[in-house]
């Protein structure tokens, strides 16, 4: 593999320094670096980061192809700065066994374009009743530390428990989707102005609040390490800012669009809004931008859910649930945390490759930008501005929200291992 | 006034004036030994029904046919869409056929709005009932019906229902008759009251141009109007009340209560009634009640929305209506 000198970037968003990346590996990071033999990528005004890493991908293989495929959101990956994302395991079959996680595992391996670390169902089918084989996962080829039944909430306390308990053996996590089923039975949208206005059944705060409480308390209880998926309200920011204040060992993500976009949207009646957990309200989204600056959300997850067209080009209430993420996540949270003053890049870094590869046990990722460490690293373009256009989107899937919508920011170069699999801006 | 009619809200206090007006000119039509007006020759009607409701389709039906409309009934019962078609194609080849305006029915919230802002067709989209949204025509033949009782049928010629206390009572959550209507009422410079047990106010209703009550009997005195919401007896197993005993003594309108109300005060129900539950017998059948009233008063609110999107569209359509009818504002669409 051939040597590549990224020139005069913003490592971390600091002084602009010259990287030497050597085969796998970041051979220096220095002023003033030259090597003959080396492709230079001129990196004026550009900000490099480690790869991103991403706790929370759909990418749909096995089963739904049809929206997306280990390739195709590999490569949305890739062109979002990913080197690294966790696939969540409510695919057809569940990733609840050793086989469907390796399998997943083997097809992001063949095909390169980012590391794919699949998650493994806490239960047998999502179904929340009997805990899957956590330990012949993680004992597997795709060595699995993450469980969640992520789409279902394991509202079962004593399964719960049990998972909570059970992966502390082997250093796992449990990353709960938190949504009380009964209270979001026929749930539609955020419950309240909106909801009461539109007709659609109300999905309350609550419900993600009352499960994160009794989560935290859990771990407290049994000692083990917790993890919040897309958290969306500012009762639960208010929770887990109380668990950590307590020492609970408790990690909580947020999405690029709860930081963004509001429950107003649904006005519109366009399915492409529609996500679960909900779009909130204002004062939540600013709670949540608060909450991720000051680190009570230790990262953003992107929860890119693709779904073909047919499942959004309908009414409201037949169309899916989720959005296409990876392709703009990082221009959303330039925007409404870079931009805003509320994070500066290095912090950027930590909410979005250290803190996420640390959680998640990621070996290789979400590692110091200097010399030794693998070569995974993002060159992106913070002056640039233009609007989302899906049709150049990697991912086989379109609903995103942002379609039209000026965001700032561009991924340019993505190395995987040294591999460039980013270049300028397309796929290599 | 815009292309389509998908919600109450939609509609400025000189649009439902123009409308309410419109239909007291098409109630006149019922008068005549030939109930039928010109209009809307050779344009065609699709009712399209996703939701069996017989009362409002064949409303709808007696109002396209009074205006000369050629008129397709759709329902999705026992058609393609019961075979998984989606809304988007069933429309489509609707308006292939050469339909110019859509009447629709359907369980989700927010599919007429769908069907009226997605590019799917062009025709001109009715909501007939939309999910727990809103269902414009309603309030429309409700305000017509307050105008008529409370302000009268030719004094109300030009009126709105400024200062009149109007209760609605009853499910309010799963209502698109109770959001339609505090709506329109509020554009027409009522005061409305919602009566409910709390489980059946939504979360979020603060933000709702009326009042909320919990409590019947404090409010009667104060109505002109009392209007009774449906409630299903579902309801109850998903706990929103114990029982229908305990609902209808706490919420119910009998004749002590009915005594309650000022005399000029009129009983509403949008139907189908269910006697014993929201509403006695005594209630139900007295003179105070305008239930059948409601009914025929929505043949003329559905002719003059019908006439006003159809007709106003083309000025050049020739008709029988006088020529100092008002025509449509050409309102750009929101």
């Amino acid at each position: 593999m051939s040597k590549i000198l990224i020139r005069g970037a913003k490592v971390l968003g600091g002084e602009p320094q010259d990287v030497l990346i050597d085969g796998e590996t970041i051979a220096a990071v220095g002023s003033g670096l030259s090597d003959e033999g080396a492709q230079v990528v001129e990196a004026d005004g550009k900000v490099l980061l480690p790869g991103l890493v991403d706790l929370h991908t759909h990418l749909r293989e096995p089963g739904r192809e049809d929206s997306e495929t280990v390739l195709t959101g590999t490569r949305a990956a890739a062109s979002g700065g990913y080197t690294s994302v966790f696939a969540m395991a409510n695919t057809f079959p569940v990733a609840d066994t050793a086989g469907v996680v390796e399998q997943v595992y083997r097809l992001g391996q063949e095909h390169g374009y980012c590391d794919v670390q699949p998650i493994g169902a806490v239960t047998v089918g999502l179904e929340g009743r009997k805990l899957a084989e956590l330990g012949a996962m993680h004992e597997s080829a795709a060595g699995v530390t993450v469980f969640s039944d992520d789409g279902k909430c394991v509202d079962d306390a004593v399964i719960m428990r049990r998972a909570l308990e059970y992966v502390k053996a082997f250093g796992g996590v449990v990353a709960q989707h938190a949504q009380e089923p009964r209270l979001t039975e026929g749930a539609q949208m955020n419950e309240g102005i909106v909801s009461a206005e539109l007709g659609l059944g109300g999905w309350p705060a609550v419900a993600e609040e009352s499960i994160i409480a009794r989560d935290v308390l859990l771990a407290e209880h049994v000692s083990s390490r917790v993890h919040i998926c897309h958290l969306s309200t500012a009762g639960s920011v208010e929770i887990v800012r109380w668990a950590k204040s307590r020492g609970i060992d408790v990690t909580a993500e947020v999405t690029p669009h709860h930081l963004l976009l509001t429950d107003e949207l649904v006005r519109t009646y366009d399915p492409v809004y529609k996500v679960n957990p909900p779009l909130r309200t204002e004062r939540d989204v600013l709670a949540l931008r608060e909450a991720l600056a000051d680190g009570t959300i230790d990262i953003v997850a992107t929860d890119h859910a693709p779904h073909p067209h047919e499942d959004k080009d309908c009414e409201w209430a037949a169309a899916a649930m989720g959005m296409v993420g990876l392709e703009t996540a990082l221009s959303v949270v330039q925007q409404t945390m870079v931009d805003s003053g509320l994070l500066d890049w290095a912090a950027v870094a930590e909410r979005m490759s250290f803190a996420p590869a640390r959680i998640g046990r990621a070996t290789g990722h979400g590692r110091p930008v200097s010399a030794g460490e693998p070569a995974n690293l993002t060159l992106v373009d913070p002056a640039y501005r233009g609007a989302v256009d899906p049709a150049g989107f990697a991912s086989r899937s379109r609903n995103t929200p942002y379609e039209g919508r000026e965001l700032p920011g561009r991924v340019t170069y993505t190395w995987l291992r040294g591999r460039a699999t980013l270049v300028d801006g397309k796929l290599a | 006034m815009q292309r389509h009619l998908i919600s109450a809200a939609d509609l400025t206090r000189d649009d439902a004036v123009l409308i309410l007006d419109t239909a007291e000119e098409m109630a006149r039509v019922a008068d005549r030994p030939i109930k039928k007006l010109p209009t809307l020759r050779g344009r065609t009607v699709v009712n399209l029904f996703f939701e069996d409701s017989t009362r409002t389709r064949i409303s709808f039906e007696a109002a396209e046919k009074r205006l000369s409309a050629d008129v397709i009934n759709f329902t999705a019962k026992g058609s393609s869409v019961s075979k998984g078609e989606s809304l988007k194609d069933t429309a489509q080849t609707l308006e292939a056929m050469g339909v110019d305006a859509v009447v629709i029915r359907h369980g989700a919230s927010g599919a007429p709005y769908r069907l009226a802002t997605s590019g799917w067709i062009d025709a001109a989209v009715i909501n007939a009932g939309d999910g727990t949204h809103q269902h414009p025509t309603q309030a429309l033949l409700d305000a017509f019906t307050m105008r008529r009782r409370l302000v009268g049928r030719d004094a109300g010629l030009g009126q709105d229902l400024a200062g009149k206390r109007i209760t609605l009572v009853g499910d309010v959550l799963h209502s698109r008759v109770a959001r339609s209507n505090v709506d329109l009422l509020h554009t027409l410079g009522a005061d409305v009251t919602l009566v409910a047990p709390p489980t059946l106010v939504p979360v979020g209703i603060e933000s709702w141009p009326c009042e909320v009550a919990y409590d019947l009997d404090g409010t009667l005195p104060k109505s002109d109007a009392v209007m009774l919401l449906r409630v299903q007896r579902e309801r109850m197993n998903a706990a929103f009340f114990p029982t229908e005993r305990e609902y209808s003594r706490r919420y119910g309108l009998d004749g002590d209560r009915m005594a309650r109300m000022p005399e000029h005060a009129i009983v509403m129900h949008p139907g189908p009634m269910v006697r014993g539950m929201e509403i006695t017998a005594e209630v139900a059948d007295s003179d105070r009640c305008t239930a059948v009233e409601q009914v025929s008063n929505g043949v003329s609110i559905r002719m003059a929305v019908l006439y006003l999107l159809l007709g106003g569209n083309e000025p050049a359509i020739t008709h029988t209506r006088p020529s100092n009818e008002r025509s449509i504002p050409a309102d750009e669409e929101k």
